[in-house]
């Protein structure tokens, strides 16, 4: 039994050694999703182009304006005179966002009343201009308070010292400087692994089909478990080898830190790893091309890596939604992923995942089995 | 050569859905017999023989290899058969050794064994000096050699081709049928597929098939002499199908069709036919060049049972 299993993971490395497309596409393709999303793929928004236009020239203006620029997150790409220059340049330059001053801004703040800071954004982009206009929004709320403070300071500063102040103090545990890498590196590691694992498991099975070996094994005394196992032993191992490659990679160049037991990390990799490949053995039952096997393939990552908490909040998801992701492995190893990396949790909390991936890989062993019988008939 | 049959056929029906792809199929193979399916292509036979290696469930009937149901018994079956499919299916990225020494480890092949049976196959298919090329830098002959080569490894005792000689070369196939032949003469029972009638001719039995059904069952000469009913002539003339339109109207002719570039007509005993067809057929505007007897060959034997000329004629020399 022993034999015939070592047999064909013998057999899957010989292939993999001669196959040079294989092993480049094993190798690179995680490293450079890794360094993409790494640098592309963030929540911040920083030096927005903005352009000004201040038709009130005074003090107040000037330095409500000189607020923007002194951040870092705006910088000022060109002053406007008129309106009408206002039009062209939203739509068609990469200047996403314009501030405009009324004439009698200052006039209104003087006599205490309520002036306006006019916002137009490019809303194309809904996500940055979102985050975008939140910036806005605290520099401007900043700006009227300290206005208040220094007015309330120059006509009674006795009553100005009594006056309670509520200053937003940010303390993100985990994530102190909440940098978008520390939260993406982790939900990358596992995109690549559900990626490589699912398309490589599937492939490998359907291009025997296809080419007709697997008929051929099938004739010989091996037994279909034995077949399974040999078939996906190779690519657990080929996982795991990415797994800690991308991680590496993660870890060296973005800094994220990694707080927790590796073993419970490692515990979390094995039962996301035997997921993936159970996914990846019942879509090869699916499929007799490889065609096919792609196009199921695609027809399953895509929902598994917008329904995962990747990238949105599943806590934001309609309630439907919510329940299709209770069947996504990845959902439950992104958990361990930022709990190990970012918490340092161990299985104290983390335990209901584990047991959800262990539960998923079941289920799936005994659908593909049950598939895989079938499937020469 | 014994008589204990080594795979009995009964009654053994294979559907697709609403389609019958194996109807009602019976024969028996004994013991070091070579047994030929004989049909075109889509008329069943590597279903029936893919039953009896257990990859497909039989929709009914039933059918024992060397005393195991193929159903109920497919893993003492498969330890009992070697089987090569329609595609002789090798990894291309492996070279000739390894692809004999996994498929020695699938079969439980060990020891001094192993290195006797692949240094065997080796010989057997001509590969010295070449078990270290990669099996997709393979002549087609080469690589069907090695595929029987892997089927054989663990000496089994019945032997499952399935159009084992499709796309090579005939020189080939001739050294194909010389181990085929060879195995026969050691015990090992040979069933084998083709749609090459020349082929067809080096079995011991055969069945003729056609649309899941078998059609005719025998030894190549005693079919040719059954099936064909009258007297065999080979009439060459143009318009090639004008003169079938015609000789079919002519008088004591059974059956007619177009071999190659001439007609195969079959008419009853007894007659004058070199005499008279040509006659008839100038009476029709065909001229005829060339007429004369000749004895039918398994295609004419198809033809005339089955009505059909769905064979490849292509003709492997
Ligand atoms: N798995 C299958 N599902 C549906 N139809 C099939 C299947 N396998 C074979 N057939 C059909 O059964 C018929 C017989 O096929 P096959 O046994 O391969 O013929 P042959 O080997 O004589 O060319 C064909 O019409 C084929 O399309
Ligand atoms: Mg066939």
């Amino acid at each position: 039994m022993f034999d015939r299993i070592w047999c064909m993971i013998v057999k899957e490395f010989l292939q993999l050694r001669r196959d040079k497309y294989a092993r480049f596409r094993l190798i690179v393709p995680p490293i450079l999703q890794m360094l993409i999303y790494g640098y592309a793929a963030t929540f911040e928004v920083n030096r927005v182009q903005i352009a000004v236009m201040d038709f009130d020239h005074s003090q107040e203006s000037r330095d409500l304006l000189s607020r923007f620029t002194f951040t870092g997150r705006f910088e000022v790409a060109k002053v406007l005179s008129n309106e009408h220059e206002l039009k062209s340049l939203i739509g068609s330059s990469d200047i996403p966002m314009a501030l405009k001053i009324e004439p009698g801004f200052a006039e209104l703040l003087r006599k205490g009343q309520t002036a306006h800071l006019q916002v137009i954004v490019d809303g194309t982009n809904s996500n940055t201009a979102l985050i975008a206009v939140g910036y806005v929004n605290q520099i401007a709320n900043q700006f009227s308070q300290d206005y208040a403070r220094d007015r309330l300071n120059q006509m009674m500063p006795a009553l100005a010292a009594t006056v309670p102040q509520i200053s937003l103090e940010q303390r993100p545990w985990y994530n102190p400087d909440l940098n978008s890498q520390w939260f993406f590196v982790p939900g990358v590691i596992g995109s690549i692994t559900l990626m490589m694992v699912v398309t490589l498991t599937a492939f490998a099975i359907v291009r025997e089909r296809e080419i007709g070996t697997l008929e051929q094994i099938m004739v010989t005394p091996i037994r279909p478990f034995e077949l399974i196992l040999g078939k996906t032993i190779p690519f657990f191992v080929v996982g795991l080898a990415d797994v800690v490659l991308v991680a590496v990679v993660g870890t060296l160049w973005f800094q994220v830190p990694f707080r927790g037991n590796p073993l419970v990390l490692l515990l979390g990799v094995v039962l996301f790893l035997m997921s993936t490949l159970n996914v990846g053995l019942l879509i090869s039952t699916l499929s007799s091309t490889q065609q096919q096997a792609f196009v199921l393939g695609f027809f399953f990552l895509n929902p598994a890596f917008t329904l995962s908490g990747f990238a949105f909040p599943i806590t934001s998801m309609p309630k439907a939604m919510q329940m299709i992701t209770y069947a996504n492995p990845l959902r439950y190893f992104l958990v361990i992923l930022r709990g190990t990396f970012l918490k340092g949790v161990g299985l104290g909390i983390l335990w209901p995942q584990m047991l959800a991936l262990a539960l998923l890989t079941s289920v799936l062993l005994l659908a593909s089995v049950a598939r895989f019988h079938k499937s020469i008939d | 050569m014994n008589d204990v049959p080594s795979i009995v056929v009964d009654q053994l029906v294979k559907r697709f859905g609403a389609f019958t792809a194996v109807n009602q199929v019976s024969f028996e193979i004994r013991s070091g017999e070579i047994f030929g399916l004989l049909g075109p292509n889509g008329s069943g036979k590597s279903t029936i023989i893919r039953m009896l290696c257990g990859l497909l469930t039989p929709s009914s009937g039933s059918a024992t290899v060397v005393g195991f149901d193929v159903a109920r018994q497919a893993e003492d079956v498969r330890r009992h058969i070697g089987y090569m499919s329609q595609k002789f299916s090798l990894y291309n990225d492996l070279t000739a050794i390894e692809n004999l020494q996994f498929f020695a480890g699938l079969y439980g092949v060990k020891g001094r064994a192993l290195d006797e049976r692949i240094a065997w196959a080796i010989k057997m298919s001509g590969l010295a000096g070449s078990e270290q090329l990669l099996t997709g830098e393979l002549s087609g002959g080469w690589k069907q050699r090695l595929a029987l080569g892997c089927a054989v490894l663990h000496r089994p005792r019945v032997l499952f081709l399935d159009e084992p000689t499709a796309g090579v070369d005939p020189l080939s196939r001739r050294q194909f049928w010389e181990l085929i032949h060879q195995m026969s003469r050691e015990g090992v029972t040979i069933l084998v597929t083709t749609h090459y009638m020349d082929e067809a001719e080096y079995c011991n039995r055969l069945a003729l098939i056609d649309e899941g059904r078998i059609v005719e069952m025998g030894t190549p000469t005693e079919i040719k002499q059954t099936a064909v009913k009258g007297d065999l002539l080979l009439i060459e003339c143009s318009p090639l199908g004008g003169g079938l339109a015609a000789i079919k109207q002519a008088p004591g002719v059974i059956d007619a069709s177009v071999f190659g570039a001439a007609l195969h007509v079959v008419v009853s005993a007894g007659r004058d036919p070199v005499t008279e067809l040509p006659a008839f057929l100038a009476g029709h505007d065909v001229r005829v060049g060339r007429i004369e007897p000749i004895s039918p060959s398994l295609e004419d034997a198809f033809v005339s049972l089955t009505g059909s000329r769905a064979l490849s004629s292509e003709p492997p020399q």
